[in-house]
This record gives structure tokens, sequence and C-alpha cells, in this order.
């Protein structure tokens, strides 16, 4: 019996051992009617596992360090302000929380990249529901791995591309979240370099000056369910592997070299379930190999694809073409990339064994579109009758128009997607 | 003038020529929107047609028109009217009443179908170009005394508007192509109306493909108000030097 009981109360000493630091933690509250009025002195008194809820109000105490694992939670978003002078927040700790803050006007240096939120080699963070207004770069994030940013406002208001920074901008980290979040105004709504193992997801990204995202050296990663409007470029991708994406839309990224998705130098990547509305060129393909490209929409854009002629292996599976100006387009003669039945609303052929399968092969490449390639200012003739008339006799006997470059068995139907 | 014009458009009406291209375009419009499942594609299969048939018909009906009223002209003459006043009121009711063919036939099913700028686009443009080549007729007619000659060239122009330009356009872009030569091209749509009619048009469907490389650069100038107004402006000078050519001519000539 008493044995029992010496167990028993062992069990609960080596608990309260474990639990300890979850039932010493404290929590300091940050405000004008409280002990601390500064954020930086609750930080000073905090020890690793305490929560920091800050009241609202507008603190500007220059450059905030978190350099413990804390949960610093702002009620009512209250206002971090870096006066243009101090990076906001930064992060040098792992194990951190950063909740419900308004961060603002953080300062503009090119050589040491200031941010609203910084980390500095951490892992296991998470930036929650917070909006950043104005500042230089909005999330910045390295050499950092396990990071969940999600539900936050990144809002900036960039004339120039050298005068803004990313709305998130991650460099050399591995397993981030990306969710949800809302990014505006800057120079690349989101920037991965050197990026892997990491997912975008449900992110709407619009009016940034050059990419709603943006890859470069990033393998291994996923973006779906994303929304990029009117953007220098939609997505740009490059020089990287193995890149899932689905089912984003595309819309409205106008100009004069504004792409839906821009892909350089990438390969084995695959793509499915996009929308492509109103783009000047929805896809430009330059380098790109060993991509699959199935049950995508492109709807209404300038050019449907643009494949230059250095891309290799690439399939073009089940998409519906509609109401582009050009389907395709290309630069040279050479073609290696297959496509299959895909649906053409500029397909004229029959279906006479009514398989759904067009029995006339159809060629995308309009004579036109290798016209304007080559010589932009044509444009100015387009749908001419000069025009109409060379291209219905090029569809009917393909000259000058490379004759490879064909679906076999394009569909009578557009695909439910 | 206004006895003349009344006569001259009564005259027309009574040809019935008009009256059957006014159902012709109709026909077209109808069944291209009919046929069309996106108002816009069926616009741009239509705007075809009319850059061709309008042009067409609007010349030769107007060259042939006037060789006919020749007879009718010279009696014209004799009597105490202004030389003026007679070119005026011929040219006011061959352009008035084809203007007012297109309106009824083309214009009707434009406005039920496409939406309102568009519409407004296409016929405005449409107007102009029927009048400019009931102009350019006239021009044609009082350059040749030959009614073959007349008919003749006036054919020949319009087959120059219609295809030749474009054709001759093209081969000067594949020449020049080294050359920065988007400006230039800009320039020398002026050079023909039914171009600038065309791109007036598209600039308001196409505008995703128009938004590209080169397409920037038309869009700055003619999608601009600036750029319009001087667009019409062309349209407009493309009535009124062919025909003040002809007007001074015709009150020149010894009938």
């Amino acid at each position: 019996m008493q044995y029992i009981s010496i167990m028993q109360k062992i069990c609960v000493y080596i608990s309260f051992l474990l639990l300890s630091n979850v039932i010493f933690a404290k929590t300091i509250v940050v405000g004008k009617q409280t002990q601390f009025a500064t954020i930086k002195a609750a930080i000073a008194f905090a020890t690793n596992g305490d929560t920091i809820i800050v009241q609202q109000g507008l603190y500007k105490e220059g450059n905030i360090l978190i350099n413990k694992s804390i949960y610093f939670i702002g009620e009512n978003m209250p206002i971090l302000d870096g006066d243009k002078r101090y990076e906001v927040l930064s992060v040098k700790a792992n194990f951190v929380t950063i909740k419900g803050f308004k961060i603002q006007h953080s300062s503009f240096a090119t050589l040491d990249d200031p941010g609203g939120i910084k980390l500095y080699n951490s892992h296991d963070i998470n930036i929650l529901d917070n909006y950043l207004y104005d500042n230089f770069f909005g999330i910045y994030i390295q050499y950092c791995k396990n990071i969940l940013i999600k539900n936050n406002i990144v809002e900036a208001f960039g004339k120039e591309e050298q005068e803004i920074g990313n709305g998130i901008h991650c460099w050399k980290s591995d397993s981030l979240q990306i969710i949800g979040n809302n990014l505006s105004g800057n120079r690349d709504g989101i920037y991965f370099e050197f990026v892997t193992h990491s997912v975008i997801w449900r992110n709407i990204s619009f009016k940034n000056i050059r990419y709603g995202l943006h890859f470069m050296f990033s393998n291994d990663n996923a973006y779906f369910t994303n929304y990029f409007k009117n953007n220098g470029a939609g997505v740009a991708v490059m020089f990287s592997k193995k890149i899932i994406m689905m089912n984003n839309t595309f819309a409205e990224n106008w100009g004069d070299a504004a792409y839906g998705i821009l892909l350089k130098e990438i390969s084995d990547c695959y793509m499915q379930g996009n929308t492509f509305t109103k783009n000047t060129s929805a896809i430009f393909m330059d380098g790109t190999n060993r991509f699959l490209i199935e049950k995508n929409v492109f709807k209404a854009n300038g050019w449907g694809m643009k494949i230059q002629a250095n891309c290799m292996d690439n399939v073009i599976d089940h998409n519906n073409f509609i109401g582009n100006t050009f389907d395709v387009s290309t630069n040279g003669t050479l073609t290696l990339n297959t496509f299959n039945q895909n649906f053409w609303d500029k397909y004229e052929g029959y279906d006479l064994n009514k398989d759904k399968i067009g029995d006339v092969p159809y060629h995308p490449l309009s004579l036109y579109s290798v016209i304007v390639e080559n010589n932009p200012p044509a444009m100015l003739l387009y749908r001419s009758f000069m025009v109409s008339l060379l291209d219905k006799s090029e569809k009917l006997i393909p000259s000058l128009t490379p004759d490879n470059f064909v679906d076999l068995k394009p569909l009578m139907q557009s695909i439910r997607l | 003038m206004n006895r003349i014009l009344k006569y001259v458009i009564v005259d027309i009406v009574k040809n019935k020529i008009v009256l059957a291209y006014a159902i012709i375009l109709a026909l077209f419009s109808w069944s291209t929107f009919s046929l069309e499942d996106n108002a816009s594609k069926g616009l741009l299969t239509l705007l075809n047609i009319i850059l061709l048939t309008v042009p067409l018909v609007a010349i030769l009906f107007s060259t042939i028109y006037i060789y006919k009223s020749s007879e009718f002209i010279e009696l014209l003459v004799s009597h105490p009217i202004k030389r003026s006043k007679i070119w005026w009121s011929l040219f006011a009711g061959l352009a008035s009443s084809l203007a007012i063919a297109f309106i009824v036939g083309a214009g009707i099913p434009i406005l039920i179908y496409v939406d309102f700028l568009k519409a407004f686009m296409m016929l405005s443009v449409g107007i102009l170009i029927t009048i400019i080549f009931v102009a350019i007729a006239f021009l044609s007619s009082i350059l040749c005394r030959d009614k073959a000659k007349g008919i003749g060239v006036s054919i020949l122009l319009w087959l120059y508007f219609a295809l030749l330009f474009d054709g001759v356009v093209l081969f000067l872009m594949f020449q020049f192509s080294d050359y920065p030569i988007e400006k230039i091209m800009v320039g020398i749509t002026a050079l023909s109306p039914i171009d600038l009619s065309r791109i007036l048009i598209l600039l308001q469907l196409d505008v995703s493909a128009m938004m590209g490389y080169t397409g920037a650069i038309f869009k700055d100038f003619f999608g601009t108000s600036i750029g319009l107004v001087i667009s019409f402006t062309l349209l407009i000078l493309w009535i009124v030097v062919p025909f003040s050519i002809s007007l001074i001519k015709f009150k020149r000539k010894d009938l």
C-alpha cells in the first residue's frame, strides 16, 4: 500500500517536472494600464514558453528582437511601427508564434533587406493573422525550417522594381507552408530561392510589380488553388525541378512582357486543373523539359501557349483552348513536344465514327502566329482579309509552319473540368 | 438643294438596289449572330464582311449612279443652280441612302447583340466607311470621262484598299523587319481607311493580343482618347479630301 503511494508520488513529481514548463509559463500583458508598457521590457522579462499579449495601441520601439521561444500575440491588432528607420520584428529563436499584429513602415535598405517580420536561422515558427502594411519586405525568411505563414495580409505600394521588396521572401529554407495570404503591391508576391519541400496554398496575389509568385532554384515544391491577378507575370518558375502546379487561376496579367506563367529552364514539372483567362500570354515556355500539362483551361488569352523551340518532351494533354487570339505559337521549326486530345475551339474537322475525337489532325499553329512571332509589327494586320486568306491556305497545305506541330486526336467537345 | 436631294433619294429608293443591299446586310448580320455562340466572335465575322462588302457596294453603286445621272446633271446645270449645290446634293443623297441601308441592315442586329460601346464603334466606323467610299467614287468618276474607265478605276481602288494595301504593308514589314518600324507602321495605317477602321474595332475586341508586344504601341496610340480623336479625324479627312477635289473638278468641268 505504502509502495503504491510512493509510486504515485514519484509519478506526480515526474509529470510535474515534465509539465513545469507549461505550468510555470507566464502570461505577460503589455499595455498602457499594465506593468509592462513596452514590448521590449516584456520580452526581456519573459522566459521560454511564455505568452506575451500586446494590447491595442501604437508601439514605436524601433527594432523588436524575439530571441526566446514565446507566443507573441496581439489583442485587437496593435500596431508595431518601424518609423521607416528600423526592421520592425526580428526573430532569432525557435518555436515562436506571432499572431494578430499590424506591422508597418519598416526601413528601406538594399544591403540588409529589412522586413516587417524577418526570421533568422529559425525553425518551427508560426506567423498568423498579421497585417503587414507598407514595409520594404513583408515577411523575410532565411535559413529556416518548418514555418507556417497563414492568413496574413501583405500590402505595399511599390512603384519601381528596385524600390520595393517581396511580400513573402524565402531564402534557403525547407518545409514551409504558406497558406491563405493576401499579397499586393510588392515586387514579387511570394519569392522562393533555394527553398525545398514547401507548399503554397490558397493565396491571393495581385497587382504586384513583377511576379505573383517566383521560384528560383527551388525544387520539390507545390502550389495549389492560388489566385494570381494583374501582376507583371502571374507566376515565374525558373531553374527549378519537380514543381507541382494545380487548380490555380491566372487572370489578367496584361502588358508588354506579361505572362500568366513564365517557365524558364525547368524540368519534370506537372500542371493540372489551372485556369488561364485574359492574359497577354497564358504560358511562356523557355527551356522547359518533361513537363506534363493536362486538364487546364485557356480562355480569352492573347496567346494560349508560347513554346520556344528549345523545349523538349513536354506533353500537352486534355486541355481546353477557348477563345484565344492565338492558341499556340513558337519561334522555330523544331518541335519535340506532344499535343494530345485537346479541345481547340478553332478546330474545323469532323467526326464520322462519333467517338468524339476529330478524324482530321489539328494544326494549332497558325501561319499568322508564326509571322507575328518573327515580325511583331505584323499584328497591325491582324484579322485583315489578306491575312485570313493566307491562314486558310496554310491550314490546307502547311508549308511554312512545321507539319509535326499537330494534335492528332483533337476532341470535338470541350472537356468538363 | 433640298428638292434635288429629295429627288436623288427618291430615285435611289426606286432603284431598289439599295433596298436589296440592306436586306443582304441584314441577312448576313442576323445569321452570323445567331450562328456564333459568342457575340464578340459574331462581331469579328461581321467585321470582315462589312470591311469587304460595304466599301465595294458603296464605291461601285455610287460610281455607276453618277454616270447614270450625267444627263440629269446636265439638265440641272442648264438651270440657274450653283454647281456645287448639285454635286453636294448628289453626294448627300448617295451617302445618306447607303448609310441608312447600313444602319437598317447591320446596325439593328449589332445594337441588339453587342454591348453598347462596341456597337457604337462598329456603327460609326461602318457609316464612315460608307461615306468615304462614296467620296472616293465621286473622285474617280469625275477624273474619268469614260464610263468603263471610271468604273474600272473604282474597282481597282476597292481592290487596293481591301486587299493589296495589306499585302504591300506585310511585304514592307518583312523587308524592314530589322528596324524599329512599329511607330511608322501606325502612321502607314492612316493611308488606308479600311485598316484604320479594322484596328479601331479590334482594340475594342481582341484586347488581350493587342496588349502584347507591339500591340501595346498601337494601344497606346489608338486606345487613348487623343488617338481616337486623331483616328476619327483621319477617317473624316478621307471623306473631305476626295470629295473636295471632286467638287473643285466638277465646278471647272466642261460638261
